[in-house]
């Protein structure tokens, strides 16, 4: 944990979502038009880095929430927006969860969420939570 | 029957602010009780070869969405069976106990289930939680968060208001919406705000969750909160989520970088009618452990919006410290409520605060309004911007950090100022509707929505739809800082930017300190084990917390009083025991000389004048003395007593206390005394000087009527200390009473 805070301690490993170092991130590079969105967004390796210091720090459930966001990194906004209605009650069949968790996995990887999607759907099978 | 004869009393208590809130007894039925509930289970456990079979008394296969939630989620089964088997008692003594540290509370609640937690409250009375808070809360340094909203919805009062904010202290700044569309820019000018009054203050807009992620990812907010859960499984299901959902919602949040917090809270199960007989303490804990589950780093409990709910109930107070103490156990993250209108009562209100503010949480408030409470958006707060002084008090009062700083007038209007300036900079850049120097300087001096001039929020609203609709984000809002100036603004934005992509603050309790230094649970855990560990605000801080503008120099409260000295009052020599029918007046040491005005602001001459005319007008004569080797009234006026032919004399000190004395007194012992001399005239002391000449020519004498300020005390007690102080510097314990010549008569 002597990593942390990485902003101080790490600064020079750290990169953003587009792989952009953080020592680039500077008011000149914004000033100049090289910045976007992507630029000061997370990358799925620091918040995996943020998940084993949260986990060694005494907080698994933490790291493991954290572990399933450096998986959604590169799920794009509107996909995010749409996977957080579906999980809503009553919103999906089972089928459906079924095939948001494949996709998830299949498309970014994301073990961790399928898994989570999974088990969601037996628990809103068994209790009368799925789409009507 | 009759008039009713009614108490006078009673129809006073009945008027008072206490008796316009609501109690109502308690009807487990509808959940109406706040903890043990007769119809709440029993702590139960049973594994079978790892898997849960059986919790709090029921059976897997009953288990609802919670309970699977829980269970797969949130318990660690490792230390379960152990954690279990610990009697609740147990726990509570290792709460209250200094010796035991949080790390192995922490380590054996993991294993508790929801009635097992609540168990353990029943043993514990609130200042043992208090206690048990101080050890568990997860951030060692105590923070608060601050809730800024205005009726209008103006963005320039919003920016001012928010950088006040961050200049006061807050570590987060909570808005939100009256008219869901202006989410964008409330969330705009709460962040450009914050940043200018300090960069590293958290900020976010409460809105609708899909509409918060949103904000969020277009960088406007640092962290959410909203993410509600409920205890029941129909309440959460009428919530419209479930523990998955809000669960993903939190991975969301934390994949764009962004903190977050639930909220639950005692009472809003009954208040939705579905709290299924359970205690709300109960509902609290298995909400608790959702959050825990679900991996939220954090929680806002503390009933929030529901207080009034729990707080007509007995023992509701208590319970809402329970519910955060709970949150703490688990590791989690506390706002700790305190935000919502809880009463009308402002003893109730801070007695109530006091259960969080003196423990410290990781936010004592989850939302102090940093508003008026009629611009307040949350439904108002419990303690508002009028309360700010009041606040910085008491923290000044008990040597704790509640988590904000007193701050000067100038320093408020230069804050709010550029933050006005620069709002109004980022609307004109981006194109919007403009914000006009005079709105600016009304949001400068503004209390209040009040205070400010009217807007047309027709094209404010319009332009906040295509402002969500299209792709700009807080770089359109940094650059357009930069482009008008105001680049440290830009710099403080930018820089939570890249705390973004460091992603510290989403490791529990994070907030950024002044420096802009993350403080979380990882470099800044809780080590409180009793006196002398934990954090305690000394050296600067300290200072800060006591550094209140009201606070006077000593000096400032004497030097009204000096002025020049009585140059008609002539020592003569030792003072001598008089043999004629007179009275003696004695006066303090530093009288006429280092001292010219009483404390009530008289002219000690006049004063002087008043007595002696007092005198004459009984037909006696008068002698003066002053007296060096004591400055204490009941001695300087014994003095008088004994040099005086009749045995009577009059005492006065230099901030004019008086007293009447008889030389076969005990020294202590008067016949009038005159402690309140603020309240005293100079026909009192007329009045004062005919008795005490009546009384050496033995007349029935009616002791002098004095006003009586039970006031007076409190507002002037320290320029009386000095005062005194002032009196006793000028005390030479080798020198007699001294005779005095004042060349005036007193026309008659």
């Amino acid at each position: 944990m002597s990593e942390y805070p990485l902003r101080e301690n790490a600064a020079e490993s750290l990169r953003a979502q587009s792989g952009r170092r953080l020592s680039e991130i500077t008011a000149e590079a914004l000033a100049a038009g090289e910045l976007g969105g992507d630029d000061l967004r997370t990358h799925a390796d620091t918040l995996r880095q943020q998940a084993e210091i949260a986990r060694a720090g005494g907080f698994p459930q933490l790291a493991a929430n954290l572990l399933r966001a450096a998986e959604l990194t590169d799920v794009p906004n509107d996909e995010l927006l749409r996977i957080y209605e579906t999980l809503r009650p009553e919103r999906a069949s089972y089928i459906e969860l079924e095939r948001l968790a494949d996709y998830l996995e299949s498309t970014y990887g994301a073990r961790e969420n399928a898994a989570f999607i999974r088990e969601a759907a037996d628990v809103y099978r068994a209790r009368g939570l799925l789409r009507r | 029957m009759a008039d009713k004869q009614g108490s006078k009393r009673f129809d006073l208590l009945a008027k008072r602010d206490i008796n316009k809130e609501t109690y109502v007894e308690p009807w487990p039925e509808a959940g109406l009780i706040v903890a043990d509930s007769p119809y709440d289970p029993q702590p139960s456990l049973a594994l079978d070869g790892g898997r849960v079979t059986e919790m709090d008394g029921v059976a897997a296969a009953d288990f609802d969405a919670l309970d699977r939630f829980i269970v797969s989620r949130a318990l660690d089964l490792d230390v379960a069976a152990a954690a279990m088997a610990l009697p609740s008692q147990e726990y509570a003594r290792m709460l209250a106990d200094i010796n035991v540290p949080r790390a192995e509370i922490a380590r054996l609640i993991a294993g508790c289930t929801p009635a097992k937690l609540t168990d353990i409250m029943r043993h514990l009375n609130v200042l043992e939680m208090m206690l048990g808070l101080s050890k568990m809360r997860v951030r060692r340094t105590p923070a608060n968060q601050a809730h800024v909203t205005n009726w209008r919805e103006h963005p320039a009062l919003l920016a001012a208001d928010a950088a006040e904010a961050g200049l006061r202290g807050f570590a987060e700044v909570e808005t939100t919406v009256r008219v869901a569309r202006f989410a964008p820019f409330n969330a705009m000018a709460i962040l450009v705000g914050t940043q200018t009054g300090r960069g590293g203050v958290l900020t976010q807009c409460s809105v609708e969750e899909a509409l918060g992620l949103r904000l969020a990812m277009k960088g406007l907010t640092s962290y959410a909160e909203t993410l509600s859960v409920y205890g029941t499984e129909r309440t959460f299901v009428d919530g419209d989520d479930t523990p998955w959902s809000k669960a993903f919602l939190a991975s969301a949040y934390a994949s764009r970088g962004v903190k977050i917090r639930f909220t639950s809270g005692t009472g809003s199960e009954a208040l939705m009618g579905r709290a299924e007989r359970k205690s709300m303490l109960y509902l609290e804990a298995r909400c608790l452990l959702v959050v825990k589950g679900a991996g939220s780093q954090g929680v806002q409990n503390g009933s929030i919006s529901c207080i009034a709910l729990p707080e007509a109930l007995p023992g509701g107070v208590r319970a809402v410290l329970a519910e955060n103490l709970l949150a703490a156990m688990l590791g989690l993250e506390v706002a700790a409520g305190n935000d919502a209108l809880a009463s009308h009562s402002s003893i109730r209100k801070t007695a109530k605060l006091m259960l969080q503010f003196i423990p410290g949480a990781d936010f004592i408030f989850s939302g102090y309004s940093a508003i008026p409470k009629r611009d307040n958006l949350f439904g108002g707060g419990n303690f508002d911007a009028e309360d700010f002084d009041d606040y910085n008090v008491l923290q000044r009062d008990m040597q704790i950090d509640g988590g904000v700083r007193p701050i000067s007038e100038d320093e408020a209007l230069a804050i709010r100022h550029k933050a006005a300036c620069a709002i109004q900079a980022v609307y004109r850049e981006l194109d919007l509707p403009a914000i006009s120097d005079e709105e600016v300087e009304a949001a400068t001096r503004a209390h209040s929505s009040d205070d400010m001039p009217e807007r047309d929020i027709v094209p404010d609203l319009e332009a906040a739809d295509a402002f969500m609709a299209g792709d700009s984000d807080f770089l359109r809002v940094i650059r357009a800082l930069q482009d008008s100036g105001y680049s440290e603004v830009a710099e403080n934005i930018l820089e939570m930017g890249r705390q973004r992509i460091a992603a510290d603050y989403l490791q529990p309790s994070a907030i950024f300190d002044a420096d802009f230094k993350v403080l979380s649970g990882i470099n800044d855990a809780n080590d409180y084990t009793g006196p002398g560990s934990g954090y305690r605000p000394d050296g600067a801080r300290w200072e800060e917390i006591s550094a209140i503008p009201q606070a006077k120099s000593p000096e400032g409260f004497v030097e009204p009083h000096i002025g020049a000295p009585l140059s008609r009052l002539l020592e003569m020599g030792p003072a001598a025991k008089g043999s004629q029918n007179e009275v003696v007046l004695a006066l303090g040491p530093a009288f006429g000389r280092a001292l010219s005005k009483t404390i009530g602001g008289l002219e000690q001459e006049a004063v002087l004048q008043a007595i002696l005319t007092g005198i004459a007008a009984e037909g006696l004569v008068a002698r003066i003395v002053r007296v060096y080797h004591t400055s204490d009234c009941a001695a300087i006026g014994y003095v008088g007593a004994r040099l005086s032919g009749s045995g009577i004399g009059i005492g006065l000190q230099s901030r004019g206390t008086a007293v009447i004395h008889q030389k076969d007194l005990a020294p202590l012992n008067n016949l009038e005394l005159f402690p309140q001399s603020p309240s005293l005239t100079l026909e009192t002391y007329e009045a004062i000087g005919r008795n005490a000449a009546r009384y050496a020519r033995d007349l029935a004498t009616v002791p002098v009527a004095v006003k009586i300020d039970n006031g007076a005390r409190l507002r002037l007690i320290v320029k009386t200390a000095l005062l005194h102080r002032r009196e006793t510097d000028e005390v030479n314990p080798e020198r007699p009473p001294q005779e005095l010549r004042y060349d005036w008569e007193p026309a008659l």
